[in-house]
């Protein structure tokens, strides 16, 4: 396990170096970095005063090797339209993305346990039938285009939820639906196949010879031993609701993370961008990492393969 | 396996006709029509079945309303911000999503097989470090991807190709590495060393028409996800750029406005969500018909 532990974690690191590097060097892409780093009215004093902080006179290893150094402590350099810096502006929308993707990922569950469980108790009936449109749809529809279109039915037409922007519970719903959509979708196929196994399995067989009333069984027995799956994909999840953030952000005018990040490429505020991307790619990784460890712990096999 | 027992007859021999008949009928037709019909006829035939030019419009007609809803017949589904036809531009709107998908593909898939390849059967260090490189590929957000090359290099076709082919060649990779480590241990492939095949003989002639089915079907069930893909980057903003008349950017023409000109953003979508909808559909089927081994994924 502990082997496995390092393996895992040097991989995390490897992949986030690799990240680093990438937004490194694209920001290198166009020749000189100061042309995306600054504004293009920028005055001389700015310019030589980046490229002393940054050192773009320096080889390209420096370079990386003084951005690294920076990052670790958190400078990841300052906004070109905003007085603060690039860490702060991230630090300060991050709260509300985190918000809408908790709140996202508990109304999805809600949505997709008691339809995947059904789906897999009522299997080939019209209801699984139901529950198989449902995942369809769930892959098919662009998750910004269902944004719309919920704005459209329930703030336009039927005006029972605010159309955008931020305050109350009632501004977080059409977003959050908007948001984990596709995740009801995966939970639900996902908790389906598992439940199914459950069901055949022979303890499932006992409960019910015990005589049971078959809703404990299902709802006990069964689906506390079909969630382990479902349950590490959470962390999969997680790094799926950050990323996908930024196109349901935009759609609702959500201010979080996502939204500054369309902003800032909008601006040509490459300092920003850079530190949401590594930020994100921070909690993705993290996240990853921890579904990797869960697994190893629930599923022995794991861990001896590598 | 009773297919490779049994020798093909051929498919006008009397006796085969009705079977044949049969199995055209087990097609999936419903995917297959709106496929052809939302993406194929109007990619190929844009010109000739639009009643309107793409960028063709007046500030007169703009935000005219769909025919049922007090618009004219002329616009069937009503007209945009420019007074342009929303149908004819759904219409041209689909060679952008097969352009973009076809290349995309092409693009990742030729990087992911070969490399794929290369991994699975020369294994040793190469495997380790494609390997490596495919897991680093997967553990990286697109669109986070998407928004830094957007960045650096603009936003446009070309932003949106490299995304695709980045995101795609890790896929193929996979597969096909995994495919080939089973396949190199065939007596055939063996018997071809032996007889003095190259390396490079053995794996374009032996080894890439037995993975050629895994192809084809990962290939088209990513078609629809890169139609998505690059409809969330059009939408962004960091995708294909105006005036061009990709679905994305269509319904993020109508966002601004969705209160009170509905249309501009729900036809467009719509024809995204079918179109992918369709290609998940048939995806699925060849799966089932080619390559039963992909069911899990």
């Amino acid at each position: 396990m502990r082997r496995y532990l390092f393996i895992r974690v040097l991989h995390s690191l490897i992949t986030l170096l690799v990240v680093s590097f990438l937004v490194f060097g694209m920001g290198r892409l166009s020749g000189n970095p100061l042309d995306i780093l600054l504004p293009e009215d920028a005055t001389e004093e700015q310019y030589n005063r980046l490229n002393q902080r940054w050192g773009f006179d320096k080889p390209i290893v420096v370079q990386y090797w003084k951005f690294i150094q920076n990052a670790l402590q958190g400078d990841l350099g300052e906004s070109l339209v905003k007085p603060d810096s690039a860490m702060e502006l991230v630090a300060e929308r991050l709260p509300a993305t985190i918000q809408l993707a908790l709140f996202s990922l508990a109304i999805s569950t809600i949505i997709a346990v008691p339809i995947g469980v059904l789906a897999a108790v009522k299997r080939d009936t019209p209801f699984d039938y139901f529950g198989k449109i449902i995942a369809l749809l769930g892959q098919s529809v662009p998750s910004f285009w269902l944004g719309l279109m919920l704005m459209w039915v329930f703030a336009v037409q039927l005006g029972w939820l605010p159309a955008s922007g931020t305050g109350s519970f009632k501004h977080m719903i059409m977003p959050a639906i908007a948001l984990g959509w596709f995740q009801v979708a995966a939970v639900m196929r996902l908790l389906r196949s598992s439940m199914l196994d459950v069901l055949d399995s022979e303890y499932v067989k006992m409960a019910r010879i015990k005589g049971l009333p078959e809703r404990k069984v299902v709802w006990k027995h069964c689906l506390r031993n079909a969630a382990i799956g479902p349950l590490t994909y959470y962390g999969v999840i997680a790094g799926i609701l950050l990323t996908g953030s930024v196109i349901t952000e935009q759609v609702f005018q959500w201010p979080g993370t996502g939204l500054l990040a369309i902003e800032a490429v909008r601006n040509r505020d490459f300092p920003v961008l850079q530190a949401v991307i590594i930020v994100f790619a921070g909690i993705f990784v993290a996240c990853n990492l921890i579904v990797d460890i869960l697994y190893a712990y629930l599923d022995p096999r794991i861990r001896y393969a590598t | 396996m009773d297919a490779i027992l049994a020798p093909e007859k051929p498919w006008y021999a009397p006796g085969r006709l009705l079977p044949r008949m049969r199995s055209i009928r087990r097609l999936p037709w419903a995917p297959i029509i709106l496929i052809l019909a939302l993406l194929v006829v109007p990619a190929a035939f844009a010109d000739q079945i639009a009643p309107y030019g793409p960028k063709e419009g007046g500030l007169p007609k703009r935000y005219l309303p769909p025919v049922w809803d007090g618009g004219t017949s002329e616009h069937i589904l009503g007209t945009d911000r420019l007074g342009r036809d929303i149908l004819s531009r759904i219409i041209h709107g689909a060679r952008v999503s097969v352009k973009v998908s076809l290349i995309g593909i092409a693009l990742g898939g030729f990087i992911g097989i070969s490399l794929g390849l290369i991994a699975g059967y020369f294994g040793g260090k190469f495997d380790l470090l494609i390997m490596r490189l495919v897991d680093i590929t997967l553990s990286i957000p697109s669109i986070l991807f998407a928004l830094v090359l957007a960045a650096a290099i603009g936003p446009g076709l070309s932003t949106v190709l490299i995304v695709i082919s980045y995101i795609l060649w890790a896929y193929y990779a996979r597969q096909v590495r995994g495919e080939v480590l089973s396949i190199r241990e065939q007596d055939y492939i063996a018997r071809a060393r032996v007889t003095g095949a190259s390396d490079f003989r053995i794996i374009t002639r032996h080894i890439l028409p037995n993975v050629i089915n895994t192809i084809i079907v990962l290939a088209t069930l990513q078609i629809g996800f890169v139609i998505l893909l690059e409809a969330s980057l059009s939408f962004l903003g960091v995708g294909i750029q105006r005036p061009s008349p990709a679905w994305g950017l269509m319904v993020a023409d109508g966002r601004e406005v969705i209160v009170t000109y509905w249309w501009v953003s729900l036809f467009p979508g719509l024809a995204i969500m079918l179109t992918v909808l369709a290609l998940n559909l048939l995806g699925d089927w060849l799966r089932d018909r080619l390559d039963p081994k992909l069911r899990q994924i």
